[in-house]
């Protein structure tokens, strides 16, 4: 059976250890050579980059997130031991490991080091499907005769290059297809090495339960769960049109993925759909002056990103959660996209203003969907707020001098309260 | 109740009250209307608790009373009805039914007590004046175009109908917009109006209120209070709440020193507009006019999708000048013009422009131009 140390690249027919180096970091499986779809999963990446970077740090459990009212972001292995999990409340969290460090996210940090890890996947292959910063889809077909090597080698090589380069750690999930190839990386974490074969994938899969499936979350997990289905096993035995009726688009999927079966390509850049971004406040606030310096934060923000990507969005959309969690959205759609923080704070504004009720809230956002490209945005003016366009060309202005002199350079007075 | 009606009478009523109606409704009995019979009238009534129509047909009237069933259903049924039928409604409080039949055809349909309809409140209206119905069709059908559907701006969402200071003196006004063009509408000033509130019928209201001025020499009385309107026929009685907004001022908004001045064909206009977009799949499709002397030049640039150009002989004397605008909003201004020439007046490609009829400023547009 074709195996593969992991530490020294040797490649060798099976067998506990590495012939070459003598160490057990063996991977082997009978298709290791062929299969050419893979995820690479990097172990509590943001927890990671601030251990590396503070080793102080290292023997600590280490939390990243907002603040005491935010949520857990990453929490780094030792943390996780103690139960403290990724989208836990913050002081749940901390009420299950009280001597946690909490450290806010560095995210112009991560997103640098991901940049690191991109660079090194590009010479492998063209085709990444980054999920996140700190996950990405690989296709290898065809890069074993490029690189002299079949796909295994080359990823065993990424996680070492990022452990000896960036001194940080991954996951891979080798298999034939996305979906369990990213099943695959969960399966060893962290620093694993999973591989999930053409012949044993419905027996791996059958009393798996279905929530494995990414994108069944606890609705769909439920509507499943009262048709009887827990588990692969259950998916199995349903005929694809009963599936189809029952669940529409999603029931033929289901068929497809109950089989190991999963067409979709890694495709580069898959496009944006939105842009958004929000905020957890310290304490919950109902103080209008507050929430709309928030607003207009948020609107900034959003819009920041909107420009750097050269995108506008149509649709306008305020989040707000209020102090008992439940959650309200409010949407509007612009007869003219916009990429420009004035208008889309002014539409968020008015939808914030129908709003009713005073808050308090504990949380606020703003996004823009149903993007464009920004050639086709921004082009009518409103007869009834003829100093609109004066606006514009101030925003404008404000960011050739951010852009010059940095981030706070010059700020509206809104952003301050 | 008991009556016999005419179905033509009959459809006219019902289908006046299903439209009224919303269609999805929480409250089950705003899905009806309200039926009552007496002396030799039966009446129609109707609401959204926003609008209310009343309606009144002569009718056969056996037994006075009244009940509500869904004007839906009703309304349907009747149309189905065959032409010049006589239609009989009578009403078993015992069963809580009303059974509806005409010829072979008996259908029997569950009420709700007429005690639960709700009546809209009346009130005390200030203002009350007749006026023609081709008059009020005018006013209103060539400003609705420019009506807002955008909700964070509702005092948009309607026709405001006020009294204005024009050249010849004061004048009924009707004016819309959404912000991105807008209809300004005049007619003399009907007797008795002239303390008339300014008020913004409701989009809804308006889309109603048409359906009373079809005929053009029938007389309208209009009554206006702060918070209602009223407009009657002598069979028909619509009732509607106003937006309670301030309608923003609109006179900033009309430019006053265009001079650069376009004077076209309205319908070749349009035509000229309309292949031109075609090419442009977006959503607002952008035309751009090059004007030079007498001379037009249409054209529509799409990266994606192609390009076209069609030129139109016009008359224009000023300096070369390039201005971009949505297509549809184009189309809907053009449409407007029947009887002359369209005359555009513009500034620079980034100002508002105007466009009117002829020398005729008693319907005024200004629509505003989009970057191409």
């Amino acid at each position: 059976m074709p195996a593969l140390c992991r530490d020294c690249l040797t490649r060798f027919d099976s067998g506990p250890r590495c012939p070459s180096c003598r160490r057990p970091r063996v991977v082997s499986h009978p298709e290791l050579w062929d299969l050419t779809i893979a995820h690479m999963d990097c172990d509590a990446f943001y927890a990671s980059v601030e251990k590396r970077d503070n080793p102080d740090l290292a023997d600590k459990p280490l939390i990243i997130g907002g603040g005491r009212r935010g949520v857990v972001s990453t929490a780094c292995y030792v943390a996780r031991i103690r139960g403290v999990r990724s989208a836990m409340p913050m002081f749940k969290a901390l009420q299950l490991c009280p001597d946690a460090v909490v450290v806010r996210p560095r995210m112009q940090v991560y997103a640098e080091v991901s940049r690191q890890i991109r660079t090194m996947m590009e010479e492998m292959t063209p085709a990444i499907e980054p999920l996140s910063l700190d996950e990405a889809f690989l296709d290898l077909s065809g890069t074993a005769r490029l690189h002299g090597a079949p796909p295994a080698a080359m990823l065993a090589r990424l996680v070492r290059r990022m452990r000896d380069e960036l001194g940080l750690t991954g996951s891979i999930g080798l298999s034939h297809n996305k979906f369990l190839a990213k099943i695959a990386s969960d399966l060893d974490k962290p620093h694993g090495f999973s591989v999930i074969g053409r012949a044993e994938t419905q027996a791996f899969l059958r009393p798996k339960p279905i929530r494995l499936i990414w994108g069944v979350g606890e609705a769909s997990q439920a509507a499943l769960e009262r048709a009887g289905i827990r588990t692969f096993d259950d998916l199995l035995r349903w005929d694809r049109k009963d599936l189809g009726a029952r669940f529409g688009s999603m029931g033929d999927r289901l068929w497809h993925l109950a089989r190991g079966e999963d067409r979709r390509r890694v495709t580069r850049n898959a496009p944006i759909k939105s842009i958004s971004n929000e905020t957890t406040f310290s304490e919950d606030t109902g103080d209008p002056e507050i929430l709309d310096g928030h607003l207009w934060r948020m609107c900034e923000k959003v819009a920041d990103r909107a420009k750097a990507r050269g995108l506008a969005g149509r649709v306008v959309t305020l989040k707000l959660k209020k102090a008992d969690f439940t959650l309200l959205t409010r949407r509007h759609a612009l007869s003219d996209p916009t990429q420009i923080a004035d208008r889309l704070y002014r539409t968020a504004r008015a939808l914030f203003d129908q709003v009713p009720g005073a808050g308090p809230y504990r949380l606020l956002g703003a996004g823009l969907s149903d993007l464009v490209p920004e050639a086709m945005a921004d082009r009518a003016g409103d007869l009834l707020d003829p100093n609109a366009a004066t606006r514009e060309k101030a925003e404008r202005a404000t960011d050739a001098i951010r852009a010059r002199f940095g981030e706070g350079a010059i700020l509206k007075g809104r952003a301050l309260r | 109740m008991k009556i016999s009606i005419e179905r033509a009478a009959l459809l006219r009523a019902v289908a006046q009250a299903q439209s009224v109606v919303e269609r999805r409704n929480t409250i089950p009995i705003l899905a009806n209307v309200l039926i009552e019979a007496e002396g030799d009238t039966v009446t129609f009534r109707a609401t959204d608790l926003d609008i209310e129509v009343l309606d009144k047909a002569p009718a056969m009237v056996e037994r006075a009373g009244g009940t509500t069933v869904s004007a839906v259903t009703l309304h349907e049924i009747v149309r189905k009805l065959p032409d010049g039928a006589l239609v009989a409604l009578s009403e078993d409080s015992a069963s809580g039914r009303l059974t509806v039949s005409a010829g072979r055809s008996t259908f029997s349909l569950a009420t709700l007590p007429k005690e639960d309809f709700p009546v809209m409140a009346s009130s005390e209206y200030a203002t009350n004046f007749t006026a023609k119905a081709q008059v009020l069709r005018r006013l209103f059908d060539k400003s609705k175009f420019a009506i807002s559907t955008e909700e964070t701006r509702y005092y948009l969402n309607g026709v405001y109908m006020h009294v204005a200071d024009a050249d010849g003196g004061k004048v009924l006004r009707c004016v819309a917009t959404d912000g991105h063009r807008l209809a300004r509408i005049d007619a003399d000033l009907p007797k008795a109006a002239e303390d008339m509130p300014g008020v913004i019928v409701p989009r809804k209201t308006v889309g109603e209120m048409r359906k009373l001025l079809d005929e053009d020499d029938m007389d309208i009385a209009v009554s206006v209070s702060e918070t209602k309107v009223r407009f009657a026929t002598p069979d028909i009685t619509l009732t509607s709440k106003v937006i309670d907004g301030t309608f923003p001022d609109y006179t900033r908004v009309i430019p006053q020193n265009n001079t650069r001045k376009l004077e076209v064909d309205a319908s070749e206009f349009a035509k000229a507009v309309d292949r031109v977009a075609t090419v442009s799949s977006e959503r607002s499709r952008a035309v751009k006019l090059q004007l030079d002397e007498d001379r037009l030049i249409l054209s529509v640039n799409a990266p994606d999708s192609g390009a076209a150009e069609e030129e139109l002989a016009v008359a224009y004397g000023d300096e070369r000048l390039e201005i971009g605008f949505n297509a549809k909003y184009l189309l809907e201004i053009a449409s407007q013009v029947d009887r002359e020439n369209a005359v555009f007046l513009f500034n620079s490609s980034g100002d508002p422009t105007l466009m009117r009829e002829g020398n005729d400023t008693s319907a005024v547009y200004v629509v505003m131009p989009m970057r191409v």
